[in-house]
């Protein structure tokens, strides 16, 4: 049943006198497989070689600080409304006097939690944050021992101090590898 | 003297049934996913075959009523996982059909890019897996390591290789950059050479053509009856495509042949995706050369300019207030949706992929379904696999490319 004038019928011959005696193409296929024995190998040894991530790969969250090393999440909420699977709860606090070297604005996180057996990595968390407070690092791959280890509160969420632990931040930036 | 040929008189109130009852699946490896088949045998020979679903329904539709646009953009990517760019750009486009936005030529260029990538990574799958089913392994293992290059080039985009969650209604969320494009050029440059001794391995082989030429066989009267569409269609000798028939993404800028069977057996099918891919590559290589085009600013133009869908830029919604509560409505769901119905329908990787969207005007569908081409196909699977051995029913479930993640409805 023609409906255009593309269609291009796909080839269909019969098998040859040769094709039909069966030993060329398994000499055919052999030879194919043993020119591959001399070809670079594609495969990585994982655990100790990582390949190289693109910059805006999405892996687990990271809470991010600014500058001066303060949280940058004002608890809004928008990741949480914008989370398609439903992954995120926070609980916001008031800042109060003599914490502004913690927290940039009025408001922050008292209890942020994201349960990453829900999570599926789509990044609209990211997407949706006004304040850069999240994003989604090149960390992929969590292993824990019970289901409770895989809901993430803010001590496994948020990136060390760049000013008081500089090696901490350095390692969870991936600066020293 | 005891002779094999005579049957043993079986003893009183015993089972008289001639057929073994075998349960293939749900979660056989050899049945690529969670397909249950409970088969009468007689010997191995297939009597009759009663599919089931819902294995893994998840009630896609269902879930989509309460959330905003794009929030179903995920769970489009869980269709069919083997192609999840074409689902996504095929819900991104049925949102545009509806709210009437006109993406940019670039966008649409880039989107046939991806699309195409993403229906050789799928054909590419399918094919492989065929092979695997009659005992050919090497020939998956050598395409294997080129889906990654398409998957590197999906993550260069979005950030992730399997579902993807790419692109926007409007367009896509970042420019495609230097990577993405080397990365594309080296897959364009080092595939066909692979695909081209992927069919050195099968095409003329003599074990792999007898196993599946003339098993699996369906007609065009019967698929259409089905409804078959894409590349099953086509091995029948139907030639209808979507990307023909009815044009999106600017399909109709670009020349493309559509390979079709004639018998609609499993060896048709096998050399219809492998006639798909060689045309996916020249449309890729088109639309590369299109995009390189475009000058000056359009060079940059990666969305369409819809302020009330698309996310404003995000050093403008950390410092510009307008940006901001543009952010925060598009985000909570709050820019308003013309009340009003739709379809629209993508060529998948595995035939029409259709979205029927009813919006009363509320932040969320009123209804939608997505009109889902491998639980069309798996109806007709009785009937494919009637009177056939049970290692050619095999072949012939791969080869209709059935996918799990489609199939519950």
């Amino acid at each position: 049943m023609a409906l255009t004038n593309r269609s291009v019928a796909i080839d269909r011959s019969p098998m040859t006198f040769v094709e039909s005696l069966y030993l060329p193409s398994i000499f055919k296929g052999m030879g194919i497989t043993f020119s591959h024995i001399f070809k670079k190998k594609p495969t990585i040894n994982y655990p100790e070689q990582t390949r190289p991530f693109s910059p805006v790969f999405r892996g687990l969250h990271v809470l991010n600080r600014d500058e001066e090393g303060r949280e940058n999440c004002t608890a809004c909420g928008l990741c949480a409304v914008a989370c398609p699977a439903e992954a995120i709860t926070m609980e916001a606090a008031e800042r109060l006097p003599g914490e502004e070297n913690l927290y940039r604005e009025e408001k922050y996180a008292a209890k942020y939690e994201i349960n990453m057996l829900r999570c599926i990595f789509c990044g609209l968390c990211e997407e949706a944050c006004p304040k850069d407070a999240i994003y989604l690092s090149e960390t992929f791959a969590p292993a824990n021992f019970a289901r409770k280890g895989f809901i993430y509160g803010k001590d496994d969420l948020l990136i060390p101090n760049k000013n008081t632990e500089p090696e901490a931040y350095a390692k969870a930036k991936g600066l020293n590898q | 003297m005891f002779d094999a040929r005579t049957p043993i008189p079986l003893p009183e109130g015993s089972i008289e049934q001639q057929t073994t009852t075998l349960n293939l699946g749900p979660t056989h490896p050899a049945t690529h996913g969670v397909f249950q088949n409970i088969l009468q045998l007689d010997g191995e020979r297939i009597v009759s075959t009663e599919q089931t679903v819902g294995y893994i329904h998840r009630a896609f539709e269902k879930l989509s009523e309460r959330r905003p646009l794009y929030q179903i953009t995920p769970i489009t990517d869980r269709l069919n996982y083997c192609s999840s760019p074409i689902n996504n750009m095929g819900w991104h486009m049925t949102c545009e059909k509806l709210l009437g936005i006109q993406t940019p030529k670039r966008v649409d260029y880039l989107r046939i890019i991806i699309m195409e990538l993403s229906r050789i990574t799928d054909h590419l799958i399918c094919n492989s897996i065929v092979g695997v089913d009659t005992g050919a392994f090497t020939g998956f293992l050598y395409v294997m390591q080129y889906r990654e290059l398409a998957y590197e080039i999906y993550e260069e985009v979005c950030g992730s290789r399997l579902t993807t969650n790419i692109g926007r209604v409007g367009g896509f969320e970042r420019n495609f950059n230097n990577t993405a494009f080397t990365k594309l050029e080296k897959f364009l440059a080092e595939y066909p050479k692979v695909l081209k001794e992927f069919e050195n391995l099968f095409n003329r082989n003599r074990i792999f053509m007898e196993r599946t030429q003339g098993t699996g066989a369906i007609s065009a009267e019967r698929a259409l009856a089905y409804g078959f569409t894409g590349p099953n269609l086509r091995a029948a000798g139907v030639d209808y495509d979507v990307r023909i028939h009815s044009p999106y993404s600017s399909y109709e800028d670009f020349e493309f042949d559509v390979p079709v069977g004639t018998t609609g057996d499993n060896y048709d099918r096998f050399m219809v995706r492998n006639g798909e891919m060689w045309q996916s590559l020249r449309l890729i290589d088109h639309a590369y050369k299109k995009i390189q085009e475009f000058k000056g600013a359009e060079a940059e133009v990666f969305h369409a300019e819809v302020p009330e869908y698309y996310l404003p830029k995000k050093e403008d919604v950390y410092t510009k207030m307008e940006a901001l509560i543009w952010h925060f409505k598009i985000i909570m769901g709050e820019t308003a949706i013309p009340a009003g119905e739709v379809y629209h329908s993508v060529e998948g990787g595995n035939g029409e992929l259709g979205f029927y969207f009813i919006s009363d005007g509320g932040r969320t569908p009123y209804r939608l379904h997505f009109r889902r081409p491998c639980f069309i196909y798996y109806q007709a699977y009785p009937e494919l696999s009637k009177n056939a051995m049970l290692s050619d029913a095999i072949i012939t479930l791969s080869s209709l490319n059935l996918i799990a993640g489609e199939l519950d409805a």
